[in-house]
């Protein structure tokens, strides 16, 4: 039951953080090059687009919740396995979500890189 | 990507990395706080190790934002993932811990999934769709060209 919980806990995590990670992409491609456009308007002006973005907002609450969710799953299971695990498969399913929603070009190179990166982060927690 | 981009993606690895880094060390500083005494969490942010890691967390925040608002999502995460790699070698040669073999192939699965995505392009160009009115009124010299 214990490892149930454990599992249900890195599902919510890597589901939050996943759909926290597209909102706050989404929001920033919507503002455009923050670089240019302080240079343009200066920072405040950078500063309310950001802030006054729905899915700027969105996202933030998502990554609450993946926060909140981790200290949750943490009282419960090892550390050892919820951050590794809830890491690693954040990288995969992020490629999935940014292909389908932001309609990134995901090639063999990225797909490549986010598994290896997941790999890696599963054994660095060994 | 210009050198100002790479440095930008440099902020985010290190911000975080090194902001966890201050943060554990702060709270193993502070001690383990009870769900009865919440409001020694407050004064925890008092511990300068706890103050400066938050401030790089901010850091962090902000350069991953700037990031985002120009490189793909499947290419940021990636690229500021050598973080890892900075933490097992902060451990290794800064905090003297042991490091594993299969901790070495982790360290080197990340730096290679860092090199596979650095190599292609940052962001992903959707070309702008058309009006309806330029593809059916196409000029004659657009027509002749082909």
């Amino acid at each position: 039951m214990k490892q149930a919980y454990t599992w249900s806990a890195i599902a919510v995590i890597v589901l939050a953080s996943t759909t926290g990670d597209v909102l706050l992409s989404r929001a920033m491609k919507q503002v455009g090059d923050v670089g240019a456009l302080w240079r343009r308007s200066g920072l405040w002006t950078v500063l309310g687009r950001v802030l006054r973005n729905p899915n700027f907002l969105l996202g933030v609450l998502a990554m609450t919740t993946a926060f909140y969710s981790l200290l949750f799953g943490l009282s419960w299971g090892d550390v050892s396995l919820i951050a590794p695990a809830s890491a690693s498969l954040t990288f995969v399913t992020n490629a999935i979500a940014a292909k389908l929603f932001l309609h990134e070009r995901v090639d063999h190179r990225r797909w490549m890189a986010a598994l290896l990166v997941a790999g890696g982060v599963v054994l660095l927690a060994a | 990507m210009t050198f100002r981009k790479y440095l930008v993606l440099a902020g985010v690895t290190l911000c975080a990395s090194i902001g966890d880094s201050l943060l554990s060390r702060g709270m193993k500083q502070v001690g383990s706080i009870s769900l009865h005494h919440l409001s020694d969490l407050i004064l925890a942010v008092l511990n300068p190790s706890v103050a400066l890691g938050i401030l790089l967390l901010l850091g962090f925040f902000a350069s991953y934002m700037t990031a985002l608002s120009w490189a793909d999502l499947t290419y940021v995460l990636p690229a500021t993932s050598l973080g890892y790699v900075l933490l097992t070698l902060i451990a290794k040669f800064y905090l003297h811990e042991a490091v594993t073999t299969s901790r070495w192939i982790g360290v080197l699965l990340i730096s290679s999934g860092v090199g596979f995505v650095t190599q292609g392009p940052a962001l992903t160009h959707h070309p702008p769709k058309a009006p309806p009115h330029e593809a059916e009124y196409e000029p004659a010299s657009m027509k002749d060209a082909r």
